[in-house]
């Protein structure tokens, strides 16, 4: 069935609402308006404002207050309307979620979902555009997801809650009004990265809003002769670095493509796994794509040039293959 | 600043692969020094440089075939400096080689010598595809490359020898040598020699003509120009041949000047490195006579063919007991067939005489040489 990476999430989301009284969905403007993104519309009607709550504007508040119901029982979902919101609940989620497990020495969990979307590309200029997921995937304690596609928004919210510790899923803004085939069977697990695309020559590791310009780029580079492998990491935390070795020992090159800028990005942290792990299977020295080190600008042709874009992709991996 | 080029490594070679560098930029190189291995059809012969210096800037890369004259590298002189940065050619990247890692790893486990590689990589690095092509090219080369080799060495001796016969007007000439008193000497000599120590008649004989050609120099040097060059040296190419076919034939320098010892054992190490494939370019390039010895496993006589632009070539066929009319009695002599091949050009039949007369009395007296 196709359909939209929105209505997926909207769907996983009725579902869990649906199947688990433990649930409820917690925000800025998730209720009567919505959702800052339009996933929860209908919600409130629905499920009455017991279960979908508007919040305050203050993060530190109710991710907290999120962090307490799930000491309790619950299963909250809390949305945090983008990441750079997100800052502001950084304590409660590095210093307690993440912390609280190990600290009552297993005696508490945190089965807390928080929802937040990332990234650029709908001129939404400096403040509301950052892509810091590697900010969170730097954290033990917590899992991090980032559904690229239609399957897996629809499918990794259900794993997600029923994991018994913090997991925070990133939505890039940019895949909201993505369409796509949604799989008949869209159940999928949150520990594994996913290849995309296979491919013999070079490997392009991506995940989240980069994913469909790789799979453009790849396409691009198939038409030249050029069979790029692509894999969708999925979960940023904890990686799955074997699907990404296997690839590497199959393809021998890799690029990482990754929205975050390059100082201190997942796409360093994967590199360096790699040169550890895979230093004597590489044929060409591994390469990032990340976005140019300045502030998100707004104006459109400025916010395009800043990030990696499908062209860019091809050319580098033409570049890796001397082609 | 010197310009070291590629120097012809005998008449027969128009180019050269370079197999390997000696030196790199900033080695002092001393006269005679062996600098570069290059490839010739032939062999792989070490290259030498005659004049001392510093080596400055390596102008020629592994693996590329480039033609007699080349210049392969710039020396600076002894006391030059070398000239300002901006002055320069652009100079390849220094430091190690791009290779990458898969590409070096898998190259081991094929025994691909990767080093000798050429890369096709981004900045011409050293990639699988180009470690798999190479071991690829190999099995199908390996038992064809000693036929391709042997083709080359036939194709440059079939060269060589149609220019002698279409350029060189020859006369040939043929003498018996009694060798009794030269075998009797040998034994003596050998009597009291450890087994590594003794020497072989193919030694006498080559010192015996590097005696004759002191009084017959017009056998002795190279043709050139339309006009005869007589050499201030014997340099005497000892013709080899080669368990894989073909034959080449190195100089033994300054015969004449060395004790037969020191020729025995220039001989010595001369056939073993044929064998081995590590000949000097001074041993391709000097020879300024042939002398082919058919030895024990030969015929009676050989005449042989000119190695331009030499003039002469001296041959010797197999020592054996014969008849010999010896004071109007019937008696049995060992003897060899000496025979000269030489350039009527610059010698003439009654000189050619002379010289093989000389030869023979000089074999009669083994404990002059």
């Amino acid at each position: 069935m196709r359909t939209s990476y929105r209505e997926a999430l909207r769907q996983a989301l009725h579902e869990a609402l649906s199947d688990d009284p433990r649930v409820f969905l917690m925000g800025e403007d998730v209720g009567r308006y919505g959702g800052a993104y339009a996933v929860s519309k209908g919600f409130y009607d629905e499920f009455g404002p017991e279960r979908i709550r508007d919040t305050p504007l203050s993060e530190l508040g109710f991710v907290g207050a999120g962090i307490g119901a799930a000491l309790g029982g619950m299963r909250p979902i809390v949305e945090v309307m983008t990441v750079n919101f997100s800052l502001l609940a950084l304590d409660q989620i590095v210093n307690a979620a993440a912390v609280l497990r190990h600290m009552s020495g297993g005696q508490f969990s945190v089965p807390l979902v928080i929802r937040m979307a990332t990234g650029a590309g709908r001129q939404l200029a400096a403040q509301h555009s950052h892509s810091l997921e590697n900010w969170y995937a730097h954290i033990p304690g917590i899992r991090v997801l980032a559904p690229a596609t239609v399957g897996d928004a629809r499918g990794m919210l259900a794993p997600a809650l029923a994991d018994p510790d913090p997991v925070v899923i990133f939505e890039h803004a940019q895949l909201y009004n993505l369409e796509g085939e949604l799989p008949a069977d869209w159940r999928c697990g949150i520990r594994r990265a996913a290849v995309r695309r296979p491919g013999s020559q070079v490997t392009v590791v991506t995940y989240g809003g980069c994913l469909p310009k790789a799979m453009a780029a790849a396409e691009r580079l198939a038409a030249e002769g050029i069979e790029a492998e692509v894999i969708d990491l999925r979960v940023l935390r904890p990686l799955d670095m074997e699907t990404v070795m296997d690839s590497v020992r199959k393809t021998h090159r890799v690029l990482v493509v990754d929205e975050g800028w390059k100082s201190g990005s997942l796409a360093g942290e994967i590199l360096a796994r790699i040169a550890e792990d895979g230093f004597y299977d590489l044929d060409a020295p591994p390469r990032r794509l990340c976005s140019v080190e300045v502030p998100t600008p707004y104006a459109r042709h400025l916010e395009e040039a800043a990030l990696p874009q499908a062209e860019q992709i091809a050319a580098a991996v033409r570049e890796m293959l001397n082609a | 600043m010197l310009d070291f080029k590629l120097p012809s490594l005998g008449s027969d070679m128009d180019e050269g692969t370079l197999l390997e560098w000696k030196v790199k930029p900033g080695d002092p190189v001393k006269k005679g020094q062996v600098v570069a291995v290059v490839d010739t059809s032939k062999a792989a012969v070490d290259v030498e440089i005659w004049s001392p210096g510093r080596v400055h800037e390596l102008l020629v890369e592994i693996g590329e075939k480039i033609p007699v004259g080349t210049v392969l590298m710039t020396v600076l002189e002894p006391g030059e400096t070398a000239p300002p940065p901006a002055e320069r050619k652009a100079v390849p990247a220094a430091g190690r080689r791009r290779i990458s890692p898969a590409a070096r790893k898998h190259a081991e486990s094929l025994s691909v010598d990767v080093e000798k590689l050429a890369g096709s990589g981004p900045g011409g690095a050293v990639t699988l595809a180009d470690v798999d092509r190479a071991a690829a090219a190999r099995p199908a080369e390996k038992p064809p490359a000693a036929a391709i080799r042997q083709a080359e060495m036939r194709r440059a001796i079939a060269a060589a020898m149609g220019r002698s016969k279409r350029e060189i007007p020859h006369y040939y000439l043929s003498e018996t040598v009694p060798m009794a008193r030269a075998q009797d000497w040998l034994t003596q000599a050998n009597a009291g020699r450890p087994l590594s120590a003794r020497l072989l008649m193919a030694a006498v004989q080559l010192k015996a003509v590097a005696a004759a050609l002191k009084k017959y120099p017009e056998m002795n040097g190279f043709f050139r120009d339309g006009a005869f060059q007589p050499a201030a040296a014997a340099h005497i190419g000892v013709a080899i041949s080669l368990r894989q076919g073909g034959l080449i034939a190195p100089a033994i320098h300054d015969v004449g000047d060395k004790t037969l010892d020191e020729v025995m054992g220039d001989l010595a190490d001369l056939v073993k490195r044929v064998r081995s494939g590590s000949l000097k370019s001074s041993e391709m390039s000097d020879p300024t006579i042939t002398v082919t010895n058919l030895g024990d496993q030969g015929v009676e006589a050989v005449y042989g063919v000119i190695y331009p632009p030499q003039v002469a070539l001296v041959g010797f066929g197999r020592i054996a007991p014969r008849p010999w009319a010896d004071n109007g009695a019937l008696a049995v002599m060992p003897t060899v067939t000496a025979s000269l091949a030489a350039d009527h050009r610059v010698s003439d039949g009654h000189r050619g005489a002379l010289f093989l007369a000389k030869l023979r009395e000089c074999l009669q007296a083994p404990e002059n040489l």
